[in-house]
């Protein structure tokens, strides 16, 4: 049996506290790696979008920014945000599409519809949350290697 | 066309029914941001948004928009539907998302040409 | 509908892409919030949006979003438009608003794509208040 110790990839990242043009970034580099590793369009994408919305999550509410881990396993990619901001205070009521806290600055640049944390979940095969409010906040996501559809017969096989 | 006509058309619902139907739409604005809506939407125009917070309500006093569809079918906010209601503002749903719900208020302004 | 018959249809400025004017395309879609966005399943849909700034380019790439209609006359900055050519996303500008580029397309037949239902979500779940880690 293969050992399972270590992932086959892991980034880590720290990122810049409230810096809205920089959020993004870490999303960008994680789908250049995915994709040299040769991870299906698929689950590259659901990655890409959790890696955006939890980084746009910190840059809007992190004044000390955050970090961001992927680590790439044979059967599942995890990603873990962690940030020492003001925390959640009622993480129902955070979950729920079109509920909104980004702040004025944000939403008038088209930040903030309130879908970050659902659009994280739905794209998740696991999804954990964990918030103090004054103390931070810690998002875990796993998407499953084993969800890859069929691809186009035009494209060449990809792994996942 | 009224707004009255445009919501039969269209097969839309109504969200409230302290609204004053009878009103001219003048054309249609399409727009998630607040501070464009502000800035370029028309007087009588018909605002297609997915935006659901109170905020919408003022902004469509403001402008003095003919009322609000909210697209993809997106539910208001208790206090949006309030204070709509308060400001007599219609607020209507549409089953249909932004682009072909804007695409058919389209079809028919120019269709009464 | 080709790209360049869009340019026409809604006297659009051609920003980056210019050799992607023959690209033929189905389906698009208008947000200008970038979670809107992110919350579409389907690749290949035209983005119609009126945010200029340089994460609706991120959020195009990480979508596979073929082209972006840039409407209401704004400009990106000329960095932004830099960082689109590096990222091979198109885009082009027009002065119409949303609502009559929306409406223009519709009208010439193109529609929303089908989006992928996403599974029903997850295991795991919340944990409230607990401390991290």
């Amino acid at each position: 049996m293969k050992g399972k110790d270590n992932p086959q990839l892991k980034l880590a990242f720290k990122t810049d506290p409230l810096d809205i043009s920089k959020a993004g970034e870490v999303s960008t580099r994680v789908r250049r790696e995915l994709q040299k590793l040769n991870i299906c369009p698929e689950v590259t994408r659901k990655v890409s979008i959790i890696c955006f919305e939890g980084e746009m999550n910190i840059a809007l509410h992190a004044e000390k920014g955050g970090t961001v881990v992927i680590e790439v396993w044979s059967e599942k990619i995890d990603i873990l945000f962690e940030d020492s901001g003001p925390g959640i205070k009622d993480i129902n009521l955070a979950l729920l599409p079109g509920y909104s806290t980004a702040p004025q600055w944000a939403i008038e640049l088209g930040f903030g519809a309130g879908m970050g944390l659902y659009n994280m979940q739905r794209n998740s095969d696991f999804f954990e949350i964990s918030s103090e409010p004054g103390k931070g906040t810690r998002v875990y996501s796993r998407v499953s290697r084993f969800k890859c559809r069929e691809e186009s017969i035009n494209e060449p096989k990809k792994s996942c | 066309m009224n707004l009255k006509n445009l919501v039969k058309e269209l097969n839309l619902q109504l969200l409230h029914p302290e609204a004053n139907l009878e009103r001219e739409v003048t054309g249609g604005y399409v727009s998630d941001l607040l501070s464009d809506v502000i800035a370029n939407a028309p007087e009588g125009s018909i605002w297609i948004t997915i935006q659901k917070h109170s905020n919408i309500i003022a902004v469509a006093v403001l402008k003095s928009l003919a009322g609000i569809i909210l697209t993809g079918k997106i539910m208001p906010e208790k206090e949006t539907l309030e204070k709509a209601r308060k400001e007599r503002i219609p607020l209507i749903s549409s089953q249909d998302n932004s682009f072909i719900t804007a695409g058919k208020i389209y079809k028919l302004f120019s269709q009464n040409k | 509908m080709k790209v360049k018959e869009i340019v026409r249809l809604v006297n659009a400025k051609v920003l980056t892409g210019e050799d992607k004017l023959d690209y033929d395309f189905q389906c698009a879609y208008a947000a200008d919030l970038l979670s809107d966005v992110l919350a579409l399943t389907k690749e290949k849909t035209v983005l119609i949006t009126g945010a200029t700034n340089s994460q609706v380019i991120r959020v195009a790439e990480i979508l596979d979003i073929p082209m972006i209609i840039l409407v209401r006359g704004k400009l990106p900055s000329p960095e932004t438009i830099e960082f689109a050519k590096k990222l091979n996303i198109p885009i082009i500008a027009t002065s119409l608003t949303m609502f009559e580029t929306c409406g223009l397309l519709y009208s010439k037949g193109i529609r929303p794509c089908k989006n992928h239902p996403l599974h029903k979500l997850s295991e795991g779940g919340v944990k409230k208040n607990e401390g991290k880690g």
